[in-house]
């Protein structure tokens, strides 16, 4: 726990209670500011989430080459479970969200899922133990990307001026109510989107960290530390913690195919001709 | 109380919505690198691998289809074969049939006509017989009673061109007789 400590003490701006023996120490906002690990002072200083990133990277990269060097006709092994994994996004996201327009997009979407999914389960893999997206900076980049993406495929399949329209002056409404719904409509598609897309991972991963280093740390404390019946409750925390890590592997499946079919459904609704 | 600290953060303006630029360095590169994995690297083998499956399915349904095409032409030559050949036996058999039968026929007019000629011969060969007994009996007859007659009366009546047309006339007296009786 002394690298918690040490990341704890970096964070200046929520003072934390705790440090001292036999207190309880929540985990805190904190976990999310790690202290750099290596060149630190540069631009490329790395902190425990940069390594993860990095790792990660690595490992899928290992993974679809070890896969995909000799890729054969009856698939055997790690193809054969790399093709069931392309074929997820393939099938199950580009083609039926995008029909034929699927191929086109079916590269950046798969990288989307991969990643998200690799940086999202890092939270449960010792020693690890913390999303590589629980920090706002990957899914605020895959969200622009992914923003600029459904606009420029709009832009180009209708021209801007019947992109805009579309999409800020939907048909068959009356004339004055424009005035309520173009407002609501350039919000929520050019200014929300992203912003959903953004907070919408990073608060799932964070609240998953949260919750699993707390049921932890309060196992440990009560087991520890705690006298007579309140020790049960850290049997009870600790079962909470391994429900919780069963729900995290689930939430981090689930957030990247979330993030890649919002993404298709995204450019899908660009592309198509009515909104 | 951690939980409050929490939110706290996450609705102010606190740094958690802020990226810190050493992730967004760190994380723009891994995107970066990903997606040239996928770009370059996952997805044109991918879809070589699916197209040469796709390829090598249809070649074998093709393939499937042009046997079973040239299957179908073999059973139907087959068949044709087996018909023709068919008809041909039973013309053999047929014409087998008929040559027994002309055979046969002729076999048994042969038989008929052998026979015919058999018995024509075989009556021709005992009137002939019947002729000669007869003429033999005559001759025979005829010297025994000109004997007999000789002897009754006491004199020779040999060399007599007379007494021999008188027998002559006897015979052929006793022949129209018989013939008589016959009929």
């Amino acid at each position: 726990m002394a690298g918690a400590e040490q990341m704890r003490m970096n964070t200046t701006f929520i003072p934390l209670s705790g440090g001292e023996p036999g207190e309880f120490t929540p985990p805190s906002i904190g976990e999310f500011f790690p202290g750099a690990l290596l060149f630190e002072g540069t631009l490329f200083e790395m902190s425990r989430i940069n390594l993860i990133m990095v790792l990660m990277t690595t490992v899928l990269c290992v993974f679809f080459i070890t896969a995909f060097r000799r890729p054969a006709v009856v698939p055997r092994g790690a193809q054969n479970f790399g093709e069931m994994a392309l074929d997820f996004v393939r099938i199950n996201i580009a083609e039926e969200v995008l029909g034929h327009h699927g191929r086109k997009y079916v590269v950046y979407l798969a990288t989307v899922f991969f990643m998200l999914f690799a940086f999202n389960i890092t939270s449960v893999i010792p020693p690890l133990q913390i999303a590589a997206t629980s920090v706002i900076a990957l899914p605020m980049i895959l969200a622009v990307i992914t923003w600029l993406i459904f606009n420029v495929s709009g832009v180009r399949a209708h021209g801007i001026v019947h992109y805009l329209k579309a999409n800020l002056f939907p048909p068959g409404v009356p004339k004055p109510i424009y005035l309520l719904v173009t407002p609501i409509e350039f919000v929520s598609t050019f200014l929300l989107r992203p912003v959903t897309l953004t907070i919408r991972l990073v608060a799932n991963m964070m609240a998953g960290h949260l919750l699993l280093v707390l049921f932890f740390t309060a196992t440990q404390f009560l087991l520890l530390e705690a006298t007579g019946v309140i020790k049960i409750f850290g049997l009870a925390s600790f079962a909470m913690g391994f429900a919780s890590t069963v729900l995290e592997v689930v939430v981090s499946f689930l957030q990247a195919y979330i993030f890649t079919l919002l993404t298709a459904v995204y450019i899908q609704g660009a592309l198509a001709e009515e909104h | 109380m951690a939980l409050l600290q929490v939110v706290t953060a996450a609705t102010g303006d606190g740094p958690i919505l802020i990226p810190a630029p050493a992730d967004l360095i760190w994380g723009s590169v891994s995107f970066l690198i990903l997606i040239f994995l996928f770009w370059k690297y996952v997805f044109p083998r991918f879809n070589e691998i699916l197209k040469e499956r796709t390829e090598k399915i249809e070649g074998g349904i093709v393939r499937a289809e042009r046997a079973q095409a040239e299957a179908d032409l073999a059973l139907k030559k087959y068949t044709a074969q087996m018909e023709e050949a068919r008809a041909e036996a039973s013309a053999i058999r047929a014409k087998a049939e008929e040559q027994r039968k002309a055979m046969y026929e002729e076999a048994k007019s042969e038989a008929n006509q052998y026979k015919e000629v058999e018995n024509q011969r075989f009556q021709d060969r005992t009137k002939a017989e019947i002729s000669q007994a007869s003429l033999q009996l005559q001759k025979e007859v005829g010297a025994l009673a000109l004997e007999l007659a000789s002897r009754v009366v006491g004199e020779s009546l040999k060399d007599d061109a007379r007494a021999r047309s008188v027998i002559d006339q006897f015979i052929a007296d006793l022949e129209n007789q018989a013939s008589q009786a016959g009929k």
